[in-house]
């Protein structure tokens, strides 16, 4: 070792960027990385190599890697890392970038570059990476200097997993990773400005108690805020629920905060949300929006959104609150901090009398609107809410920590309505951006995250397609993940809105030419199961929750069934529309109905 | 909720790095937001700080929205909405070039006077007029030269500041 290679750092042996980056990696705690080799990266992967300290998930395609990531970041809470190479296998990463953006996911994606002489000459694989994610980041970074490589790195877990979690992308040239680099002993982090500064807003609290004291019709509405908290802050949700009554909805993103099962919890509310979440969310005099971003998805009409309600919306993303729905009072923070604030400012108080509220709530989840009815003759056709539903209960038999990934589409909003969870970081799935093809990867992470743990990716058939090849990740590292998938032979949430909104004609919306699922398990050294009848379907889903390795089943499932209630774009709560086995009326859904609340 | 268009001068202090312009003007045209003008330079040589000042527009809910997503930006130090924060002086720079000759040369010349444009480039058949101040006197300018030979138009977009003796950037006092 030469005096310059070893004055290159704080005294360190001389290193290359590419171990230096690992060393890195190990500093923040990095355990596993999900990539995909390439030219620009394979002075990283010959650092891997010669290390094993940090595990590396081969997957089968890029996109695939940031989804795993994605899903082990949500379950455990860490900052989920990619490695792709420059060119292709960034732009393939893109999509994963834009899921995590939108669902708020800590992710530091590693890209390769080609040399920093060549950046901009149009060389083989070349891509302006950092052009392309910078809208599909939270931020991104080209590293052109070996100096602040180490820096850089950090800085980019910094970011990812302060204030609202996000996606970073690291861009880095491969004379960067190949040549000699400094490691840089942990500069003071420039990104303190960025940090909020104390706790909640006393006066803020201060007046959502006030009205907390008041209301008639007070209701929670808690978002993925919630999860990314941690379960600290799922914790003091229960606690703040216990105290004060009050009923508690969710989004999508935040279920699982607080345990579906629990009489005070109302279901998702939102699009494909239960009756009796959509009108007390209409009809409640207070809504407290804890980590929740009044999402298109969960208002419905805007200027219809609980229209006569008093609102508190908390969030660490102050560009979040007044962004759709102006509020009442805007609580800044993490929502930590906020429930905490709240529930010791409510004190001993306590919990009020909102019988009458209550009795409301108690009419319109009468109704049922998941409700349905299955035929129990065992040739029956299997309607696939009750395929979701007898999931949920054998694996609970199981008595096994089960995590839950969906793909995206009808059988994603069954598997919300139907499979209940008691505990945070177990439900998986893309919400703002709506990706098909985010199960199977996801169920990855979340097995490489959890190898003991039951991993279950509820799928439909068009979606789960989009991945397939992570069978093959799936076969090499005898991940017992299990793909159960509703196979309706449609693009289901297609095929319902072009029943409901256009004719019935199902313009490209039928599944052609669909593979046979159980010899494509084969295939991918899995074991397949099909059932057709409802008949077969307990005994297939006790197969696959018993069987150790991987399993694809495909349950067929009635094709025509549509997911209900829905509220259909354009429309408020209140006008829902409930499937065949409700009764509109019964729901309050009448004209009468919608002037009471 | 009001409905009214309002235009707002906002100033923002941003790190002067490799495409932090980039991620601002990315983030107006992703979400649909107007930049009427934009300038930008480092005020900062030390801090390696630019200043970006936009004129912008849109209901105060879409305002609010641009002061809050631009925050969000990681290299953004601060940002300052002038409109509303009080009295603000915005300028401009123009640079008008006037073809002609004759008594519509004279005519252009003295108007420009009048206007304090000065001509930094004269030929014998043209002027380079410069000039500062607020977009409507720029306009006026150039309004009236369209008749005098009116060629070709430079503008910058406008600087603005604050008036009196309070400075924006929170981590700085007065000098």
């Amino acid at each position: 070792m030469t005096a310059a290679e070893r004055d290159a750092g704080t005294g360190n042996e001389a290193l290359n960027g590419a171990e230096v980056l690992l060393r890195v990696l190990d500093e923040e705690g990095v355990e596993v990385i999900f990539g995909y080799p390439g030219g620009a990266v394979l002075p990283i992967y010959d650092a891997l190599f010669k290390q094993d300290r940090i595990r590396h998930i081969l997957v089968r395609h890029e996109q695939a890697a940031v989804h795993a990531a994605e899903a082990y970041a949500r379950s455990t809470g860490k900052v989920g890392v990619v490695l792709v190479t420059s060119g292709p296998g960034a732009t393939n990463a893109v999509t994963g970038l834009v899921d995590a953006l939108m669902d708020s996911i800590p992710l530091v994606c590693l890209a390769g570059q080609v040399p920093t002489k060549l950046i901009g000459n149009d060389a083989f694989q070349e891509a302006d990476t950092t052009g392309i994610t910078r809208p599909a980041t939270k931020h991104n970074y080209l590293v052109r200097e070996p100096g602040t490589l180490a820096q850089t790195v950090r800085e980019a877990f910094e970011v990812a997993r302060s204030g609202r979690p996000g996606p970073v992308l690291v861009d880095l040239p491969k004379d960067i990773t190949v040549g000699k680099a400094p490691l840089t002993k942990p500069a003071l982090s420039r990104l303190q400005r960025l940090r909020h500064q104390g706790g909640p807003d006393a006066s803020a609290i201060a007046r959502t108690l006030e009205a907390m004291k008041t209301a008639k019709r007070p209701l929670f509405y808690t978002g993925g805020g919630i999860i990314n908290s941690g379960p600290e802050a799922s914790d003091l949700l229960r606690r703040l629920a216990r105290k004060t009554g009050f009923p508690v909805t969710s989004t999508l993103m935040g279920l699982g905060a607080f345990p579906s099962p629990d009489p005070q919890f109302l279901g998702m509310l939102g699009m494909h949300g239960s009756v009796e979440a959509n009108m007390a969310t209409h009809g409640c005099d207070l809504l407290i929006a804890l980590g929740s971003r009044f999402d298109d998805r969960v208002t419905g009409r805007v200027d219809a959104f609980s229209p006569n309600s008093f609102k508190v919306h908390a969030d660490i993303d102050p560009s979040q609150i007044d962004k759709i729905v102006p509020v009442d009072v805007r609580i800044e923070g993490d929502v930590r901090d906020t429930l905490e604030a709240l529930l010791e400012g409510w004190g001993e108080t306590p919990a009020r009398d909102l019988s009458t509220w209550w009795n409301q709530i108690a009419s319109w989840r009468s109704v049922d609107g998941f409700g349905f009815t299955q035929d129990m003759t065992p040739s029956a056709i299997i309607r696939p809410q009750h395929a979701v539903r007898r999931l949920y209960e054998l694996a609970k038999e199981t008595g096994r920590d089960t995590f839950v990934s969906t793909e995206v589409g009808q059988h994603q909003m069954w598997a919300a309505q139907h499979f209940q969870f008691d505990k945070p970081n177990r439900w998986l799935t893309s919400g703002g951006l709506g990706t098909m093809g985010y199960g199977l990867p996801a169920a990855v992470g979340a097995q490489v995250a959890h190898p003991d743990a039951l991993v279950i990716d509820i799928a439909g058939e068009a979606s789960t397609l989009m991945n397939i090849q992570e069978l093959g990740t799936i076969a090499q590292y005898r991940l017992p993940v299990k793909i159960f998938i509703l196979n309706n032979h449609y693009m289901g949430m297609v095929r319902q809105w072009q029943e409901l909104l256009h004719g019935s004609r199902y313009s490209q919306s039928y599944s052609e030419a669909l593979p046979d699922f159980v010899k494509l398990a084969e295939a991918f050294h899995a074991t397949g199961m099909r059932a057709t009848h409802v008949g077969e379907l307990d005994d297939v889903i006790r197969r696959m929750l018993a069987h150790d390795g991987p399993v694809v089943a495909d349950i067929c499932v009635a094709e025509g069934e549509n997911c209900y209630p829905m509220i259909p774009s354009g429309a408020a709560h209140n006008q829902m529309l409930l499937g065949p086995d409700q009764d509109s009326e019964a729901a309050g859904l009448t004209e009468e109905g919608k002037m009471l609340v | 909720m009001t409905e009214t268009i309002q235009n707002s001068v906002i100033s923002v202090l941003i790190e002067d790095e490799s495409g932090a312009l980039a991620r601002v003007v990315g983030l107006f045209s992703g979400r649909g937001y107007n930049i009427e003008s934009l300038t930008v330079a480092l005020v900062d040589a030390e801090q390696k700080l630019s200043r970006i000042t936009v004129l912008t527009s849109g209901t105060p809910m879409v305002i609010q929205q641009i002061k809050a997503q631009l925050k969000r930006l990681i290299p953004v130090h601060d940002v300052c909405d002038l409109t509303e924060e009080g009295p603000y002086v915005g300028r401009e720079l123009a640079l008008v070039k006037v073809v002609s000759s004759g008594e519509r040369r004279t005519e252009a010349l003295r108007i420009a006077d009048s206007f304090r444009a000065r001509p930094v480039d004269t030929t014998a058949t043209s002027f380079v007029f410069e000039l500062t101040g607020s977009p409507e006197k720029i306009d006026a300018f150039i309004e009236l030269m369209r008749s005098l030979g009116l060629a070709e138009v430079s503008r910058t977009g406008i600087a603005a500041i604050g008036r009196g003796p309070s400075v924006f950037h929170l981590n700085k006092e007065p000098v």
